[in-house]
C-alpha cells in the first residue's frame, strides 16, 4: 500500500513538473526572443579593447544576473540520462535560458545608463546549493562587462 | 572611483600599480525563503529571491573591494573579476577582485 502511495506522489509531482515546467520554459523563451529583438541595437562584445569610435567614452561596470531552478520532471529526465550518457537536453535548455536572460539584463542595465556598447563580456556560472543532495537544484548565471558611455 | 573589467580605460593613463585588491561576502537567505525555493524546484522558473540576494551580495563585495582600494590610495580598480562558490547548503560566497591603480 505504501509503495502505491509513494508511486502516486512521485507520478503527480512528475506530471506537475512537466506541465508547469514546460509552460514556464515556453513563456520564458517567448519573452527572451521579444526582448532580444528590442535590445539588438546595443552591441555586446567579448573583445577587451574599446572600438575605434569609442576611445573617449566613459567606462563603467555593468552586470546582470539570474537564478533559474530546474523542475522535477527535468531532474528525473536528467538522472535517467546519467545512466546511459549523452547530451542532457533538459539541462542544456535551462542553462541557455539563464545565459540569455543574464545578457538581456546586462543590456537593460547598460541601456539605462545610456551606453553605446558593452565590451569584455564575461560569464560566471554557479550552482545554488539549496538542495545539494539531489543533483542540480538551481543555477545562477552572472554576465558582466564594461559599458561604454558617451561623455 | 572607476571600477571596470577592462585593462585600458579610454582616455586615461595608469600612473601607478598598487596590486591586487579584493572584497568578499558570504550570505544566506532565511529558511522560509529556502522552503519556497524548494517548491519552485518542482515547477521550474526563476528564483527571484535568490537573484536579488546574489545581486545585493555582489554589490557588497564590490563595495568592500572599493574600500580596500581607497585605503591604499588608488583611484581606480581595473580588470575586475567575479567568482562565486557554494560553501554550505543555502549559503554562497561571492568574491570580487581586481587590480588597484592610480590614474591621472
Amino acid at each position: 500500500m505504501d509503495v502505491i502511495i509513494q508511486l502516486a506522489v512521485f507520478l503527480t509531482l512528475l506530471c506537475l513538473g512537466y506541465v508547469f515546467g514546460s509552460r514556464t520554459e515556453h513563456k520564458h523563451y517567448e519573452s527572451i526572443r521579444e526582448r532580444e529583438e528590442q535590445l539588438r541595437q546595443l552591441v555586446v562584445l567579448t573583445s577587451r579593447l574599446p572600438l575605434a569610435g569609442q576611445l573617449n567614452h566613459e567606462a563603467r561596470l555593468v552586470s546582470g544576473n539570474v537564478v533559474i531552478s530546474v523542475d522535477f520532471f527535468k531532474s528525473v529526465l536528467a538522472s535517467l540520462r546519467n545512466l546511459v550518457g549523452g547530451n542532457v537536453n533538459a539541462y542544456e535548455s535551462l542553462l541557455d535560458r539563464a545565459r540569455r536572460e543574464a545578457v538581456l539584463r546586462l543590456q537593460a542595465a547598460a541601456k539605462e545608463q545610456g551606453a553605446e556598447a558593452v565590451i569584455n563580456l564575461k560569464f560566471e556560472t554557479s550552482r545554488v546549493s539549496g538542495n545539494a543532495s539531489q543533483g542540480l537544484g538551481s543555477v545562477e548565471v552572472l554576465a558582466y562587462g564594461t559599458a561604454m558611455i558617451p561623455r | 572611483m572607476i571600477i571596470s573589467n577592462i585593462e585600458i580605460i579610454p582616455g586615461k593613463r595608469v600612473v601607478e600599480h598598487l596590486g591586487l585588491v579584493q572584497g568578499s561576502t558570504v550570505r544566506a537567505k532565511h529558511v522560509g525563503k529556502d522552503i519556497a525555493a524548494g517548491f519552485k524546484n518542482l515547477f521550474g522558473g526563476e528564483l527571484g529571491n535568490y537573484t536579488e540576494l546574489l545581486q545585493e551580495s555582489r554589490e557588497e563585495a564590490v563595495q568592500r573591494m572599493q574600500e580596500q582600494a581607497a585605503a591604499i590610495g588608488a583611484n581606480a580598480v581595473i580588470n575586475v573579476r567575479f567568482s562565486t562558490s557554494a560553501i554550505t547548503a543555502g549559503a554562497s560566497e561571492i568574491l570580487a577582485y581586481g587590480t588597484a591603480v592610480v590614474m591621472e
